[in-house]
């Protein structure tokens, strides 16, 4: 019954977690959007899990673990690049070029 | 016997010398003079003799026949199968022997007139090159074959025109030549195309086999293939409006206008006309073109030469005005009376052309020796020569009364077959009784300017100079001696006329059958060969009473010309015509359009330029994809995403 | 309407609510902490879902260790209250918004396409032995391998924090 409700508030927390690394020029808000794009997807999983069996709940525990994997990596990555550029403001990475 | 097998050595010899000779121009020494004059003389009177002899075996193993050699299959295209192949019949054998017989005598000339230039071995073996390609245009069998020699000699024309060529005027004259004559060959080739589509074939002897059941007589199709195909002529035949390179063509060597602009290359496209005998006896109104621009161009050119000063220009308007004779009498069904004219021709114009080279020969000399810079080509610089040259003023004498139809020379015959032959066809369209008129005015200013060239020329008071008049002589006998060959054949080769038609009936049947030729009754033939002979020996008396050469000065010293001599003086002006007219708009089109917008502005700006430029904008394009900043790639990223699911979503 | 769903779209409301409050504010920290509201908020989603032992997850490690670390680095760097650069202009704005609609719209219509026929049903399995049970049981079976490589995984993520986080190696 609230199969579908669910995947549309997953549908338009993925949205907004997309609006949030669009708008966003912090790297560590950036990440946080991010995060909250794989809530969405958690969301999806669990609603879905009610009907096609409890895997789905083991994918989110899964996806919980790497997610914190992501962040404490992520986050020391952003940390590094703090010490040699003095910012996180995307528009000042801009190193990646061809 | 083997003399026929051995055809394709007729053209083959020339060809041999052209090499042979070419390549000795490569080392330009002196002394290879003579073995130049072996070889290219040598290689003409074998194939002189040879041709005589096929001649003979023809006429004796197979008379009347037409006999087609192939030697191997040149353009095998689907339906189109051309092989390079000879035909010998009566008019190519006719012409065969023109050509290589006037040019023996030419290349004898050639040996003592061209004895102290430079490019001896060059002249010689572009000589020989053109007879090579003459010969093949005769010989051929096939229209293809016909237009491979019809531009080989174009193209030795344009060689030998501007043989002079660090002069800018003679390479100009070569230009002209040249470029004139690929408008023709346009005309050629398109006529060419449309004898393929109508009849499938490209060979002579299908074509007119089949042109009887391919064309309906005097429909459009036939009558453009005609149009078509003498608009080559004009063109090689400097008849109207493509004569005018003929005048300019004098820059080049006299035997080169013996040769070329007399003899062989401008009949070729008489030939022609005679060769498709056939379509033209299914176009009425093509043969009545042909034979209307031919007597007007005839008395057209005639007019202009009553004021020409320059003895070679006279000349070449003669060979305008008389290739108009010959193209009325091919125009008017009198193949045999046309032929016959080329012959006779061929004859008294050569020996005009190297007695006039003889003539030029000696002022030069005597120019060269008291160091003036005076023009040895003006007749108002000569006069009282026969004193000097005497063997030369006889000769030309015979030519003078040949050209002018006097009996019993050569060419009275020949013209008179011709006018007779258009009066007659008067008695059916009225149109040809003008054509005989003109045709008679064209012959009373025949004998009235070829007089005055005899008398300015060779009569009254000399003008040369007094220094240099000790310095004239008699031309050598290698020049001299062709000169009196030929002036036997201008006098009795009026005899041809017993012959000539029993032998061209084979080929001229065919015609005849499709267009009948017209008889007149014995005593209006009397009355016309009477009023004939009349006009021509008015002309000549009215000259020697009317023109005084007491009265000329040379020519630096000599008035211009005023009123309607200055207009004949200056050839109606047609040259500047053209040149406003035609010439300018052209360039300035070439120059403007072609040439700044279409290639500069188009081809080069937008094609070349613009293909880089629009690579570079590309690529700029592509460049500012990459600029470093993260956000903009999760951007891209997100794009990338939103398309993959519009697809799958669809 | 049903009081579930009443209670499930006041959650659903405020989770929404706070994420869009999330990345829209130019404080770091209330970013932050906005999100930490929304997690919460996606717990309580979970407990309505039948998936009681992952809402509790969610709390202690998404919130409670995740977004710590994240504020302890907000922490760290001492950024400051937030500048304007921090938000992209109008122009970045709009094309922001116009490709996250799009991209919603296309979620949207695939998710309502409607998931596949109901293979089975959670909440009587649960019933039975307690759902962290039904979650635990397949997982140290079935899932074995996934398990242990996530332990890896988690390995793997320590070393590299720590490497990358030194400031001399």
């Amino acid at each position: 019954m609230l199969l579908e409700p669910s995947l549309i508030v997953s549908a338009v927390l993925f949205t907004l977690g997309v609006a949030g690394v669009l708008i966003r020029r912090n790297a560590i808000v950036i990440f946080m959007c991010v995060e909250l794009m794989l809530n969405a997807v958690n969301l999806t999983f669990v609603a879905l899990a009610q009907t096609l069996g409890v895997g789905g709940q083991i994918f989110v525990l899964i996806v919980m673990a790497v997610a914190a994997a992501e962040a404490a990596v992520g986050l020391a990555i952003i940390l590094a690049i703090f010490r040699h550029r003095e910012t996180v403001n995307l528009q000042h990475l801009n190193l990646l070029k061809g | 016997m083997a003399a026929l097998e051995l055809l394709w050595l007729v053209p083959a010899l020339p060809l041999a010398g052209a090499l042979v000779n070419g390549s000795m121009s490569l080392f330009g020494r002196r002394a290879s003079r003579g073995a130049v004059s072996v070889v290219g003389i040598g290689v003409l009177a074998a194939a002189f003799a040879l041709a005589v002899a096929i001649v003979l075996e023809l006429s004796r193993a197979h008379p009347g026949e037409t006999l087609v050699f192939r030697y191997w299959s040149w353009i095998p295209v689907g339906q189109l199968q051309v092989d390079f192949a000879l035909q010998l019949d009566a008019l190519s054998a006719l012409m065969m022997l023109i050509v290589t017989g006037v040019s023996t005598l030419i290349h004898i000339y050639s040996a003592g007139y061209m004895h102290d230039d430079p490019g001896y071995a060059r002249y010689f073996a572009e000589l020989n090159l053109f007879v090579f390609f003459m010969l093949t245009l005769v010989l051929g069998a096939s229209f293809p074959v016909m237009f491979v020699g019809w531009e080989g000699v174009g193209l030795c024309s344009y060689l030998l025109i501007g043989f002079w060529y660090n002069e800018k005027i003679n390479a100009d004259a070569g230009l002209k030549a040249f470029i004139v004559n690929r408008i023709g060959d346009f005309g050629f080739l398109v006529a060419m195309f449309l004898i393929f589509q109508h009849t499938g074939s490209l060979a002579f002897g299908d074509v007119f086999a089949r042109a009887a059941t391919a064309f309906t007589p005097g429909d459009r199709a036939i009558t453009a293939i005609t149009l078509f195909l003498f608009l080559g002529c004009t063109g090689k035949s400097a008849q109207i409006p493509l004569y005018v390179w003929l005048p300019d063509a004098m820059q080049g060597p006299t035997p080169v206008s013996a040769l070329i602009h007399a003899a062989t290359m401008v009949t070729a496209g008489v030939y022609l006309v005679a060769r498709c005998g056939v379509l033209y006896a299914l176009s009425p109104v093509g043969s009545l073109v042909v034979a209307g621009v031919g007597v007007v161009t005839a008395l057209f050119a005639a007019t202009i030469g009553l004021k020409q000063w320059d003895i070679k220009k006279v000349l070449a308007y003669s060979t305008i005005s008389q290739l108009g004779y010959m193209f009325l009498g091919v125009g008017s069904g009198a193949y045999v009376a046309g032929m016959f004219h080329l012959t006779t021709h061929a004859f008294f114009k050569a020996l005009l052309f190297l007695g006039s080279g003889s003539v030029i020969h000696a002022m030069h000399g005597a120019y060269h020796a008291t160091h003036s810079h005076e023009d040895a080509q003006d007749m108002r610089n000569m006069g009282g020569l026969a004193k000097h040259l005497p063997w030369t003023c006889g000769l030309m004498w015979v030519a003078t009364l040949a050209i002018a139809g006097v009996p019993p020379f050569s060419g009275f015959f020949s013209k008179d077959a011709i006018l007779a032959a258009a009066f007659a066809r008067g008695s059916s369209e009225p149109v040809w009784y003008l054509f005989w008129g003109i045709g008679l005015l064209a012959a009373l200013c025949t004998a009235f300017y070829m007089t005055r060239l005899m008398l300015y020329t060779f009569h009254g008071p000399n003008r040369t100079g007094e220094r240099e008049r000790a310095h004239l002589h008699e031309a050598p006998w290698v020049m001299t001696g062709p000169l009196l060959i030929l002036g036997v054949l201008s006098a009795a080769g009026g005899g041809l006329v017993l012959r000539l038609g029993s032998w061209l009936e084979p080929v001229t049947r065919a015609a005849h059958a499709l267009a009948p030729e017209h008889e007149l009754a014995r005593h209006t033939e009397w009355t016309l060969i009477g009023i004939a002979v009349v006009v021509a020996l008015a002309g000549i008396a009215a000259a020697w009473r009317l023109l005084d050469p007491a009265r000329l000065v040379p020519a630096r010293q000599s008035p211009a010309e005023r009123g309607l001599g200055r207009v004949l003086w200056r050839k109606y002006y047609v040259d500047e015509i053209y040149q406003a007219v035609i010439v300018r708009p052209i360039v300035w089109f070439s120059r403007e359009v072609l040439w700044h917008v279409i290639d500069e502005d188009l081809i080069d700006g937008i094609g070349v330029n613009g293909v880089a430029r629009l690579s570079r904008a590309v690529g700029w394009i592509g460049s500012r994809l990459q600029n470093g900043e993260l956000g903009f790639y999760v951007m891209l990223f997100v794009v990338g995403v939103v398309l993959v699911l519009g697809a799958a979503v669809r | 309407m049903p009081a579930t769903l009443v209670v499930f779209w006041v959650f659903a409301g405020a989770a929404i609510a706070s994420a869009l409050l999330c990345i829209t504010r130019r404080n770091t920290v209330a970013s932050a902490l906005w999100l930490v509201v929304t997690l919460f908020d996606i717990a309580a989603l979970f407990v309505m879902l039948d998936a009681q032992f992952i809402a509790v997850l969610q709390i202690l490690v998404y919130a409670g260790a995740i977004m710590v670390l994240f504020l302890f680095v907000i922490m760290l760097l001492n950024l400051g209250p937030g500048t304007a650069s921090d938000v992209k202009g109008p122009v970045g704005f709009a094309i922001a918004t116009v490709l996250a609609a799009a991209l919603g719209i296309q979620l949207l219509a695939l998710l309502r396409a409607g998931p596949p026929a109901a293979a089975g049903d959670l909440a009587r399995a649960g019933q039975s032995e307690g759902m962290i049970a039904a979650v635990a049981r397949p997982l140290f079976t079935v899932y074995l391998v996934p398990f242990e490589i996530t332990g890896l995984l988690l390995l793997a993520a320590i070393v590299g924090a720590v490497v990358l986080a030194k400031r001399q190696l």
